[in-house]
């Protein structure tokens, strides 16, 4: 059983890293994106600006930890 | 060769020389106190490993629907990229320590030294299991951008070969200098490299999910000028802030 379980906070270290919140925005883009895309709606733009976003919140929670 | 071809080499390139070096250190650190044959088979072993998870994995994601691939690999490529861009501007602007290999050197040299001397299957088994971990560890990082940089372009054979090119030039380099490379600027690269994944991770992930690119594969550029200059205005506006709340704490001291 804890081989399992460190084998998944391995891969969950490797993957998602310091912040998970990068990885929702990341899924949740993807959702945006696929749902645009389904309704005929220009849908290249999503991904890139919720990335962006994410980025800085991410970033800014780190820098108002440390301050 | 096209463009996205030169892109998939570079990246692949990058990648594994910073990997590499920081692989290297640990080796150079096992070698030079421990002695070089256990940490030299260690390294073999470590190398055969992550060839084989190469050789499995690379031609089974072949197989995979473009779609399908570019959807779930690009995503997990950009989540992955984010994670050393995301580093790379922290260690940029003064919130996240640089990598230092000399540092790493030592300290790996003096954990070396205090470790007592036990044998197994004819070798000295914690140079082994260090030069082992060490090189598979880092190397899986190499691995997995290799394998699946490579499938979702359809182009494992070019990342493999960015990955082999570096090997060969960092283990030359490491041979001739025969200490840390604390001159490779580490954190230079990992900002390419991570950049490069996340445009390319940004590129796919949507195409996958549907998105057409105005500009087709020309708007990966695109992706990369957005995202190198939205880098840039972060470091600027995370150094002030670092530079301001240095003066705030000096004052209130």
């Amino acid at each position: 059983m804890s081989f399992l379980k460190n084998f998944a906070l391995f891969w969950y270290d490797f993957i998602i890293g310091d912040d998970w919140r990068v990885a929702a925005a990341v899924a949740l883009g993807l959702i945006g994106t696929a749902l645009l895309s389904a309704v005929g709606l220009p849908a290249w733009w999503l991904l890139p600006v919720a990335v962006s976003g994410f980025l800085w919140i991410s970033l800014n929670a780190v820098a108002n930890k440390r301050r | 060769m096209e463009l996205s071809g030169w892109f998939v080499v570079l990246a692949s390139f990058l990648a594994s020389a910073v990997e590499m070096v920081e692989a290297l250190t640990i080796v150079l650190a096992a070698g030079t106190t421990r002695g070089w044959r256990s940490s030299l088979i260690g390294v073999g072993a470590a190398l055969i490993a992550l060839t084989v998870i190469i050789v499995i994995f690379g031609p089974a994601l072949n197989q995979v629907p473009i779609d399908t691939l570019r959807l779930v690999v690009g995503g997990l490529l950009l989540i992955f990229g984010i994670q050393w861009w995301r580093k790379a501007i922290l260690r940029s602007s003064g919130y996240k320590a640089l990598h230092d290999e000399d540092a790493i050197f030592q300290k790996e040299q003096a954990e070396a030294r205090t470790q007592g001397q036990q044998i197994r299957a004819g070798l000295d088994w914690y140079a082994f299991t260090l030069c082992f971990k060490g090189v598979f560890l880092e190397g899986l990082e190499v691995a997995f951008i290799v394998v699946t940089f490579g499938a979702t372009a359809r182009a494992v054979p070019l990342a493999a070969a960015g990955a082999l090119a570096a090997l060969v030039l960092v283990l030359i380099v490491g041979v001739l200098v025969h200490k840390p490379l604390s001159r490779v600027p580490e954190n230079t690269l990992k900002f390419a490299v991570g950049l490069m994944l996340s445009a390319f991770g940004t590129f796919w992930a949507a195409e996958g999910a549907g998105a057409s690119w105005p500009g087709a594969d020309l708007s990966i550029l695109g992706i990369l000028a957005v995202y190198g200059a939205l880098s840039y205005a972060l470091v600027a506006l995370l150094k002030q802030r670092k530079r301001k709340q240095l003066e705030a704490n000096r004052s209130a001291a």
